[in-house]
């Protein structure tokens, strides 16, 4: 009786018209594919993206040197150098992260007393050449500026539950 | 003995203990933040508080309580955790929450014991208070805002370095650490007020912000920048040495280390020979091992032995030493020399060591110094005499430079005449060393290192010998080098041997051109200006005044570089293990002689560590018994004679600047620079 079933189901090409009906109903309903490099997803504020060393408002870095974020960092990606500043201050003179060797975890912004190193809202800085994943302070404190604005009202939003 | 209860667990502690020891001995865990087991009690932190039964119903500060018989301790009763939180959250109230940028962070006590017995928040919200920084010189950086008044500062200060300059003013809230007068500490032991401090109040100036404690690799090893053989241990990021710290040794340094020893670090890394050197027509060029070997074998084939000589440095390790003593042997060469400085140094070897011991000084009862000034010379063993001092009943006495040695010291004269009178019995003091049972006599290389040393030396020894100072249980018959390698380059015999020429007398032979060649191990503290037109190789990992005048250069390392022997002023022989690799082409030192021994036809019979050392000990017994002070053999010494009339000078004038690597050092000219001024503002 089983195999009469299957076989009337085979010609009568049941399976093909369950396939196409789906696809038909799927025709009817909203899109789930952004059209990427025009359109773009949400993100969540706690998104863990590029880093940046971001800066107070008046222009002064934010960072210490207190190398929390070095000694955290489970891929040990960061590497720092300090020394006083000209004024005293604790400041870095080195301040590397190596971008192939991270693994975006998020731990160096969780370590860091002073909101300096965080991971952005940034996912779009793949490079065509290894070097140019090898950050330097420049280039952190850079994508800081580039990105503050956002940066600060992400933390602003999730200060709450931190 | 008191028997005593710890938390339940009977315990019988040595009488005369406080509490806080004996919970120690029966190891409990007490927090404390102003004890400190070198220091006098001061009780003030209430850190330590503990219950005790019978007493009084309140917890009571255990470093400061003596323990009794029958008393029973309780370290972990209720009471006493919420006391300790209290007196936690009270020393937070004004700390600084500044951790981040602290260098004592990782490393702190106060962040430590928070941690442990702390509350996780402040109910705290008034301001803080506010503290002006103090200036303590170029060594010690302050934050007087995270002082917590335990006074461990000027309780070193006072007590063990003996200068009179830290103290506190005002009470409560408004006490302050000061020095009263804005000025540096004169003291070379300024740098231990960094390790007490259990906050990061007093931090390393040198070393500020460098690094963090947990980056760093430890490595224990020996100090060869004076004689005391301090024991060190070097911290190193990668391939540089980031700080040096003391090591616990009751029996040489106890805790402390000078200046010197821990901030001359930065020396090495200036002015450092990382490559040979060959002089083509006048000039210092660049070459390559092999050529520069090429250029000795070049020069020294064919030459007599007589017509060679060689000098070993202040900072040597025995093991190249060995191999310096054997290579110039297989070359016919009996001049040969370590004392640099010309000490009249060649007898037994109770002639040459501190045969007391650095513990020694505790038990001594009379010390009389003899063209020497302990406090330039080694300042921790002078601190060690300063604590003899303090203990009291004991007289000290010196013939020789007058100089503030920070205890009060009867002056009987500047040279060796009053030493003379002395051993005649014509000065009253005799009579004090006479009645002591341990008396101790210190002769210097002020004394020493002159033309009538030898005369000196056995003036000293006829003293001994009178005062019944070398005995079975004790032998007060002291001497106190101011070079690292000497007593290690004495038990290796590297003196001139039959016929053989004395340091003076190779310089004399350059000139007349008796000698011909010269190799220098890493000895820079000699007149190069006479070495006239002799064929100079100079092996050191410094360029300096040897490295100046050479021919040849031959790159080595320096004593944090590479394993090695040393043996301090005591004749202890001591350990030091490689912290890191030396820079460049540059290479281990008693290596570089095997590899030139076998250019020359010579091959030195020992390839690797084991084998130099088991050469060491074939040399010299003593080298098989490391860390310890056996008495050593007693003799006829020194050659009774003519004595000059020109005053016992301190062989340590500049205690910054004794070396290649203290000469290289920028902390350390800043350091010379500081005590200059100060002195010149007294």
């Amino acid at each position: 009786m089983a195999s009469l079933d299957r076989t009337a189901r085979a010609f009568l090409l049941s399976e093909l018209v369950a396939g196409f009906a789906l696809t038909l109903k799927y025709m009817f309903k909203p899109k789930v594919t952004v059209n990427y490099p025009y359109e773009k997803g949400p993100l969540s504020p706690r998104f863990r993206g590029e880093h940046a060393l971001r800066r107070y408002p008046n222009g002064e870095e934010r960072c210490i040197a207190c190398k929390l974020c070095e000694a955290i960092c489970p891929a040990q990606a960061i590497t720092i150098e300090a020394e006083p500043r000209d004024d005293g201050s604790r400041r870095t003179t080195r301040y590397d992260i190596d971008m192939t060797k991270c693994i975006y975890c998020g731990f160096c912004q969780e370590a860091c007393p002073v909101d300096a190193i965080v991971e952005g809202p940034n996912f779009e800085f793949s490079t065509e050449t290894r070097e140019e994943l090898m950050y330097n302070k420049d280039k952190l404190l850079a994508n800081g500026d580039r990105w503050e604005t956002l940066i600060a009202a992400n933390l602003h939003s999730e200060a709450a539950y931190r | 003995m008191p028997k005593v209860k710890i938390d339940g667990v009977e315990l019988e502690v040595p009488a005369g203990l406080t509490v806080l020891q004996a919970c120690e001995l029966a190891g409990v865990e007490i927090p404390r933040f102003c004890y400190h087991d070198r220091l006098s009690i001061a009780g003030n932190c209430r850190m330590c508080l503990v219950e005790v039964k019978p007493g009084p119903p309140k917890p009571q500060a255990s470093c400061a309580l003596p323990v009794a018989d029958k008393q029973e301790i309780f370290t972990q009763t209720p009471t006493v955790q919420k006391a300790r939180k209290g007196v936690m959250e009270f020393l937070l109230i004004n700390h600084p929450l500044d951790c981040p940028i602290c260098d004592q962070g990782g490393e702190c006590d106060l962040q430590d014991q928070a941690m442990a017995y702390g509350f996780d928040r402040s109910r705290y919200h008034e301001n803080k208070r506010a503290v002006p920084d103090k200036e303590l010189g170029p060594l010690v950086k302050t934050s007087m805002n995270r002082c917590i008044h335990c006074t461990r500062c000027i309780r070193f200060a006072t007590e063990v370095a003996g200068v009179e300059q830290l103290g506190a003013t005002g009470r409560g809230e408004s006490m302050e650490v000061t020095t009263y007068v804005e000025q540096a500490l004169a003291t070379e032991l300024s740098g231990n007020l960094v390790d007490l401090c259990p906050v990061g109040a007093l931090t390393s100036k040198p070393y500020a912000f460098e690094a963090r404690s947990w980056e760093l690799t430890k490595t224990e090893s020996v100090d060869v920048l004076d004689a005391l053989g301090s024991n060190i241990r070097i911290d190193t990021r990668g391939a540089q040495v980031m700080r040096i710290l003391p090591r616990l040794n009751d029996d040489v340094n106890e805790e402390w280390i000078s200046d010197k020893t821990r901030h001359a670090l930065d020396g090495l890394r200036h002015q450092r020979l990382d490559r040979p050197y060959v002089r083509t027509k006048g000039k210092l060029v660049e070459a390559t091992w092999d050529e520069a070997f090429a250029a000795i074998a070049a020069r020294l084939n064919g030459l007599e032995g007589s017509k060679i000589a060689a000098i070993a440095g202040d900072q040597c390790d025995a093991e190249s030493m060995v191999a310096l003593k054997d290579l110039m042997a297989s070359l016919g060469s009996p001049n040969i020399d370590c004392r640099q400085d010309g000490a009249r140094l060649d007898g037994p070897r109770g002639s040459y060591i501190f045969n007391a011991g650095v513990r020694g000084i505790d038990q001594a009862e009379a010390i009389l110094l003899i063209g020497t000034n302990p406090r330039t010379e080694s300042p921790v063993l002078n601190a060690r005499i300063r604590k003899r001092y303090v203990h009291g009943n004991v007289a000290i006495a010196s013939i020789g430079p007058a100089e503030d040695l920070t205890y009060p010291v009867e002056r009987l004269g500047a040279g060796p005449a009053t030493l003379r009178e002395l051993v005649d019995g014509r000065l009253g003091f005799f009579e004090k060393l006479k009645g002591a049972k341990h008396p101790l006599i210190v002769v210097g290389m002020g004394a020493l290192a002159r033309e009538d040393g030898a005369a000196v030396l056995a003036m000293a020894r006829e003293l001994a010998e009178k005062l019944n100072a070398v005995r079975e249980d004790w032998n007060g018959f002291a001497v106190l080098h101011t070079a690292a390698a000497r007593v290690g380059g004495l038990d290796l015999g590297l003196v001139p041997g039959q016929d053989g020429r004395d340091v003076a007398g190779i310089l004399e032979g350059c000139q007349k051109k008796e000698i011909e060649a010269v190799y220098l191990l890493a000895a820079d503290e000699i007149d190069t200006t006479k070495l006239g037109k002799a064929f100079v190789i100079y092996q050191g990992h410094h360029g300096d005044a040897g490295a100046h005048r050479a021919d040849v250069i031959l790159p080595g390392a320096a004593y944090t570089e590479k394993p090695g022997i040393y043996v301090n002023t005591e004749g202890r022989v001591q350990i030091g293990r490689r912290a890191g690799y030396p820079p460049g082409d540059a290479r281990e030192d008693w290596a570089i002689l095997r590899a030139l021994s076998e250019r020359l036809g010579k091959t030195l019979p020992y390839d690797t560590l084991h084998q130099v050392r088991s050469r060491l000990v074939a040399v010299n017994k003593v080298f098989a018994a490391i860390d310890q002070q056996a008495p050593a053999a007693w003799g006829t010494f020194g050659t009774p004679g003519a004595i000059s009339d020109a005053p016992f000078k301190s062989a340590v004038p500049n205690f910054y600047m004794t070396c290649p690597i203290s000469r290289a050092s920028k902390t350390m000219a800043d350091c010379m620079a500081s005590r200059a001024h100060l002195m010149a503002a007294e």
